[in-house]
């Protein structure tokens, strides 16, 4: 028969949008953050992160292919790429590539493919390397190479990171020490631009700002996450500072430092592990916020970005079960 | 500002590649086929037999129950036969074939172009008229108009509302139907008020087409009561509870009629005909037809007797295309595909669209990466990825918990999803399946 017609439902035309369009606009926006780190931390940089986002797509394909024997590799969507930038931008530069690995076999291993890969992972699958490690490798994951060893990589100087001054500041013995640990901590304006110690993708708030305006731009993420945790840690954090300035640092010192904004822009924005509608990307980003400052200020560790991410991506089933989107109609009922 | 609804909503890209295309009257058919169930309801009742003469305009087919339409014939000659045809929706349907001989009308109407602005008949008799004419909603619905003039007793209308949106990508009927007949349209507005006793009316339309706001927003300062209502470009606007928030900021209820916000709401081309039956004796015979698409050789507005092949119209376009993959019937987000380009018009057919074989591929669905964009475009405030899953995985009692019954399958949720899901095949299939369960329930009762 001839001009044979296809016949399907409507919609007839579609958007355009793509996995791989969202997933690599997620990788363009992690550019800047990747050339600042390389700018601070040089060879160490690029060893860590070229190691994990090879590891990433080893696995990725391996389990898919000997494991989970999908028809299709999957490595082309570009998530295990961004899993393995994420992973990197969360270790300190001088991380032993054996370790890099062993994390990028849990992220996409366990934290991924074991729940059948993109789209069914409950948890942030660099998220959970990263965490993987810091409790498995607490030294080697907590010290960090001081900014501007070019050419070093394992052999790289190592100092506190400005959180670490913080938490040293919240549990001195005395009021001199504490006032010391907080006049070592950098001002406000080069952790912005990123001259202090951490994660090499945490360095500079402005490269991931940078970040966050280009997947807002794209229509990648909408604000709801990022800004009700920035706020919410700002808040938070400021009636902190202003109940005891010589305890607690000044909000602002708090949001540029350590992984909050890495986590803010890229790690808690994750598709899969958020929630669905607008009201539970806001409470999810407020609890994520005071998580994140409680186990800053009162919790064992000097970071808590990544454990609140891991909280809340737990909760974000429930999460979605309560919070409903604004139905149409709603409004009329009540007046 | 410019107003728009508040949830939700996509931009297809326009396509509008037939605007300005004046409307060309097409070539009587030589074979009519009239469907009997051209609009929701009940099909409606034959009242010829084969061999029966009728002229242009004849009443062939009466109402079969309230919610119904008077059908008459769009040619003249002889009925053929009364048979079954595949239409638009891809299953036989019952029909009366004509066979054309001249082109003779009922005397009855009147054929002069003049402008009858005076209408002085009362509501009643203006609400019989529209009912005699087989008036049904021209937007695409077909919702015999005569039963929306008469809300139930319990609510009261408040404003008509005139739907010339046209947010559908690539139609241009209601378009050029208000640049071509601004006029009619208005006096058929001002009978639709009169016919609900209200004296306010909206017309509401795209700012894709500042022609036509222009030129009504002229032509209505000459009527009482009638306001011309630029809105923002977006998909889609031309929902009927989607309207009315838009213009009014009312919302119509999970469940209500829309008449529950006081606004009666009709199609720009309704109004039109509304115009022609109540002041030209015309029932609804013929109506303008947008045929296009991107390999089409001359994409055009027709002026096209119901019941005419649609191959007829694609023929007067410059034919079907080399490359032609799906035929639609209406837009591209809400049409129809056609099996055959055989199918008839009928009274709801806005358009046809034919499409390539490359833009008529769907993607590969892949799994769901829940990015939520799909919540963030549903218009109804749902959330289609969890309609999906549910209607993937057969539990249709929380489908029904989730509100399915209120999607107005618009398309916007698929048409928005990265990763290619069906979404409203899924969302279709739930809607079937708890529809019947509601149907089951209340039958029992």
């Amino acid at each position: 028969m001839e001009n044979k017609l296809i016949v399907s439902l409507s919609p007839h035309v579609h958007g355009g949008d793509s996995v791989q369009k969202n997933m690599y606009g997620v990788l363009i926006a992690l550019i800047p953050a990747f050339l600042v780190s390389l700018y601070f931390f040089g060879l160490g940089a690029l060893i860590v992160t070229a190691t994990s986002v090879a590891a990433c797509l080893f696995f990725e394909w391996a389990i898919g292919k000997y494991l989970l024997k999908k028809p299709t590799t999957t490595i082309c969507d570009g998530s295990a790429i961004i899993t393995g930038v994420l992973l990197a931008f969360n270790l300190p530069s001088n991380l032993p590539i054996w370790i890099i690995i062993l994390g990028a076999l849990f992220a996409i291993g366990v934290g991924k493919m074991s729940f059948g890969g993109l789209g069914c992972n409950p948890f942030n699958p660099a998220l959970a390397g990263r965490v993987f490690l810091l409790l498995s490798f607490p030294v080697q994951m907590t010290s960090w190479p001081v900014v501007g060893q070019l050419t070093a990589y394992t052999d790289a100087t190592t100092g506190a990171t400005p959180l670490a001054l913080m938490k040293q500041a919240i549990h001195a013995a005395d009021k001199s020490a504490a006032m010391d640990a907080l006049n070592r901590i950098p001002d406000a304006l080069s952790l912005l631009i990123g001259q202090n110690g951490g994660c090499l993708g945490e360095v500079s708030a402005l490269a991931l700002l940078l970040g966050l305006v280009y997947m807002l731009w794209k229509k990648i993420i909408t604000w709801h996450i990022p800004v009700s945790i920035l706020a919410t840690v700002f808040i938070f954090a400021g009636i902190m500072h202003l109940a005891d300035p010589e305890k607690y640092v000044s909000p602002v010192l708090q949001l540029l430092s350590g992984g909050l904004m890495l986590g803010a822009v890229f790690m808690a924005t994750d598709y899969v592990t958020s929630p669905m509608s607008k009201k539970g990307m806001l409470i999810y980003g407020v609890c994520i916020g005071l998580l994140t400052v409680v186990i800053r200020l009162f919790g064992a560790y000097p970071e808590g970005m990544s454990f609140a991410i891991l909280i809340m991506n737990a909760f974000t089933p429930l999460i979605n079960t309560y919070c409903k989107p604004k139905r149409f109609g709603e409004v009329a009922k009540k007046k | 500002m410019l107003k728009t609804f508040s949830i939700g909503g996509v931009h297809p890209h326009e396509n509008k590649l037939s605007a300005h295309q004046p409307i060309i009257t097409a070539e009587v058919p030589a074979k009519a086929v009239i469907l009997l169930g051209q609009h929701i309801g009940a099909p409606a009742k034959p009242i010829v037999a084969k061999g029966d003469v009728v002229k242009v305009g004849t009443k062939i087919a009466e109402p079969a129950g309230f919610v119904s339409a008077a059908i008459h014939s769009s040619v003249s000659g002889k009925v053929a036969k009364i048979d079954t045809i595949v239409d638009a929706s891809g299953y036989a349907k019952p029909a009366i074939f004509i066979d054309v001989e001249g082109d003779e009308w009922e005397e009855t109407i009147d054929r002069s172009t003049t402008l009858v602005k005076e209408c002085e008949l009362s509501t009643e008799e203006i609400v019989k008229k529209i009912a005699d004419a087989g008036i049904v909603g021209l937007g695409g619905a077909c919702f015999p108009t005569q039963v929306k003039l008469c809300p139930p007793p319990s609510f009261k209308a408040e404003c008509v509302i005139i739907n010339a949106v046209e947010c559908e990508p690539y139609l241009t009927a209601d378009h050029q139907l208000m640049l071509e007949h601004a006029e009619e349209i208005m006096v058929g507005v001002s009978i639709l008020m009169k016919a609900v006793k209200v004296n306010k009316a909206f017309i509401g339309i795209e700012n894709n087409k500042p022609d036509a706001i222009e030129l009504m927003t002229k032509v209505a300062s000459g009527y009482a009561g009638i306001e011309v209502v630029p809105l923002k470009v977006k998909y889609p606007q031309g929902g009927e509870k989607q309207l009315i928030d838009a213009i009014t900021k009312r919302q119509v209820a999970s469940g209500a009629l829309p008449i529950s916000t006081g606004a009666v709401v009709q199609n720009v081309g309704t109004a039109f005909a509304v115009y022609e039956a109540v002041q030209k004796n015309k029932p609804l015979f013929e109506r303008v037809i947008t045929v296009t698409g991107k390999s089409v050789a001359k994409p055009s507005n027709f002026l096209a007797r119901i019941g005419t092949p649609m191959k007829q119209l694609i023929d007067a376009c410059g034919g079907l295309p080399e490359d032609t993959g799906k035929v639609i019937g209406g837009g591209p987000m809400m049409g129809k595909a056609l099996v055959n380009i055989e199918v008839p018009t009928a009274k709801g057919s806005s358009g046809i669209l034919i499409m390539n074989r490359k833009e008529a591929k769907r993607g590969e669905a892949q799994t769901c990466i829940r990015c939520a964009k799909c919540v963030s475009a549903c218009p109804m405030g749902l959330e289609p990825y969890l309609l999906g899953a549910l209607s993937e995985n057969g539990d249709f009692e929380t489908m029904e918990k989730e509100r399915i019954m209120d999607c107005i399958e618009c398309g916007s949720c698929q048409f928005t999803c990265p990763a290619n899901r069906p979404l409203l095949d899924y969302c279709r299939l739930g809607k079937g399946k708890v529809g019947a369960m509601i149907r089951a329930r209340q039958a029992k009762k």
